[in-house]
């Protein structure tokens, strides 16, 4: 057997990792085990893995980090040499956060900034992806390019003049200048489009045939399909308004009604100066939602990312 | 997908279609209508406002004066802050690009299908991407105080004491680029990941059988394979580094001095503390013009690179 084939034949068994190690194969394959190529496939399995690991540490050291030092008290925490566990385990910090600053408000401010920008972004999303990539009429395909082109701007550009628009509105200190300046986004209708696109036009015709027009077609054929497309648009409209900054930064200036969890936590580490237990518990307290909302979906998250058009392909 | 002409013919009397062609624009018009006109307020007006605000003398309060060019010629030419973001903004997406795409490429290539729990690994990498930054940048804040656990260790185990590096004129920016890569480079991982599961098992196969291996297997087939997400990723990476703000504006305040004051920043503290809005939309305009002009010029160079399969 030539080193390829038998190359070819390890990393099948690789598949399986069990089988790799003490698989069934490996009594009868016992003498090549030890030949070079195996060998150093092994070695190298066993490299991977230690990377892998020593990365993975490295990486969440500052996680764990601050989910100890928010468990210790406040003096505690920049002591040298580094202690993990401080002289007591305070889980009254987290307690703590929320009698020091409105953060009952800033967590209800983001969940309704956050929820209400879904359901508009995802409203305008799929009316006017179904406008463009199912519906015919003259122009559309300038139109479409038009909108391409308005992604082409960057937020930093419009944050300036959409404050002054937000002063003539009056909405200044509002939840309308939280949520609606950034839900008409084209990348949602391009999105949406795409996906409309894919969907068998037989589909849509059996019921134009039955007499529904487009409204009831969009609402009762098109939409049930786009399910996916739609969980994929709102996880990441999710995340941008729960994690938006700039813009609450600008628009917000009464904290106390209608700062979301971001500027909340920002202004509460200003506020608190040195109290890293109380920001630290803060700190992990924010991430908690995002967070789960990723384990939950994390089957979904190469698969979201390829699908969604933002793998480049 | 179904292409444009496979949509068009459709089995229907002439006078139907017509009447029907009408209701369908009607309609179309209607399911247009939140977009176009969202659209219209929140970007083309903004943008048309921001071309005037940048030739006026614009405060937040108090009275407008039509200056022309005069705060591009400021920008250029007097501003104290604005020459020294930019050279910021530059270095930072110098250092932040490249470290980010490798390392994003460098797990992605690590957490292949021969790593059993891979996505768990691959769940941890990218937590930080949808964590609200401020809470990240906080976290590294800590890490990095004088005796924070970095220099808490440095100190205890090999006796070196580290620099301050937050407030260090040489440091500041690397501790700046060292937190963003942290907390950006699970979305490229998860890019490049996708890309790589998507490889045509085939040309794989038949280059495993041609001998290539290791190295070679990776710099010639792999790695062209999927170089249209690894332009994808580069573009995207590139931007919104020159967007970069939450990170220096929490973990340093932009210094010491001006040295990590990016230019998003310089646009932010024109136009809100000094408020200048005038002033920070023609420095906003400016960031436009790089930004589109250097992504141009990738896109221009890509054709040396990147390898498309049509």
């Amino acid at each position: 057997m030539s080193t390829e084939t038998l190359r070819t034949s390890s990393r099948r068994g690789r598949l399986s990792p069990a089988t790799a190690v003490v698989g069934p194969g490996d009594a009868r394959r016992g003498r090549r085990r030890t030949s070079p190529a195996s060998r150093r496939e092994r070695i190298g399995l066993i490299a991977a893995y230690a990377t892998a690991i020593i990365a993975a540490l490295m990486f969440a050291t500052p996680l764990v980090y601050a989910f100890f030092s928010a468990l210790k008290p406040s003096n505690e925490v920049l002591l040298a040499p580094p202690q993990l566990i401080g002289s007591e385990v305070r889980w009254q910090n987290f307690a703590e956060v929320f009698a020091y600053a409105p953060f009952t408000t800033y967590i209800l401010n983001s969940f309704i900034v956050s929820i209400a920008g879904v359901l508009v972004v995802l409203f305008v999303s799929a009316t006017a992806g179904y406008a463009f990539g199912r519906l015919r009429w003259p122009g559309r395909d300038v139109v479409f390019v038009l909108f391409l082109g308005t992604l082409m701007v960057p937020q930093e550009v419009l944050v300036i003049p959409m404050f002054v628009v937000m002063q003539w509105f009056g909405w200044v200190d509002s939840y309308p200048s939280l949520i609606l300046p950034w839900a008409f986004t084209a990348f949602g209708t391009f999105l949406m489009r795409q996906f409309f696109r894919g969907i068998p036009y037989e589909l849509e015709e059996a019921a134009r045939v039955d007499g529904a027009g487009p409204v009831r077609t969009f609402a009762q054929v098109i939409l049930p399909l786009a399910g996916s497309a739609l969980a994929v648009l709102a996880v990441f409209t999710f995340m941008n308004y729960w994690n938006s900054y700039l813009w609450p930064l600008i628009t917000v200036n009464d904290y106390s009604s209608l700062g979301t969890l971001p500027i909340g936590l920002a202004s509460f580490a200003t506020q608190t100066g040195t109290r890293w237990d109380l920001q630290m518990a803060a700190s992990i307290i924010s991430m908690i939602p995002t967070t789960i909302l990723v384990i939950a979906l994390q089957k979904h998250l190469v698969t979201g990312i390829a699908t969604s058009g933002m793998g480049g392909r | 997908m179904i292409t444009e002409s496979s949509i068009a013919p459709r089995p229907a009397g002439r006078r139907r279609a017509s009447h029907l062609q009408r209701m369908e624009r009607r309609h179309a018009l209607g399911f247009i209508s939140p977009a176009v006109i969202g659209l219209s307020v929140f970007t083309v007006l903004p943008v048309g406002l921001a071309v005037v605000m940048s030739l006026f003398d614009w405060p937040i309060f108090g009275s407008r004066e039509f200056v022309g060019l005069g705060n591009y010629v400021e920008l250029l030419t007097s501003s104290p802050d604005f020459w020294p973001a930019l050279r910021n903004s530059i270095v930072f997406t110098a250092l932040y690009v490249p470290i980010n795409l490798l390392l994003a490429l460098g797990l992605a290539l690590l957490l292949g299908p021969r790593i059993t729990g891979r996505a768990i690994f691959r769940v941890l990498f990218f937590i930080p991407v949808v964590t609200p930054i401020v809470a990240n940048a906080l976290v590294w804040k800590l890490l990095l105080q004088p005796d924070g656990l970095l220099n808490g260790l440095s100190t205890t185990w090999f006796g070196i004491t580290l620099p301050n590096f937050l407030v260090d004129q040489n440091w500041a920016m690397i501790a700046v680029v060292v937190m963003s890569v942290w907390a950006g480079l699970g979305y490229n991982m998860l890019v490049l990941t996708a890309a790589l599961e998507q490889l045509p098992t085939s040309v794989v196969e038949a280059a495993q059988i041609d001998g290539a291996r290791g190295w070679r297997m990776l710099s010639r087939v792999t790695i062209p394979l999927i170089s249209p997400s690894i332009f994808f990723a580069a573009v995207m990476t590139f931007i919104s580094s020159l967007q970069v703000f939450a990170q220096p504006q929490l973990l340093t305040g932009g210094g010491p001095g001006t040295s990590t004051i990016p230019l998003v920043m310089f646009i932010y503290n024109t136009g809100f503390k000094f408020q200048d809005l005038g002033l920070a939309a023609a420095g906003a305009w400016i960031l436009f013009v790089i930004i589109i002009g250097m992504t141009a010029l990738q896109f221009r160079a890509q054709k040396r690179w990147v390898h498309y399969e049509h």
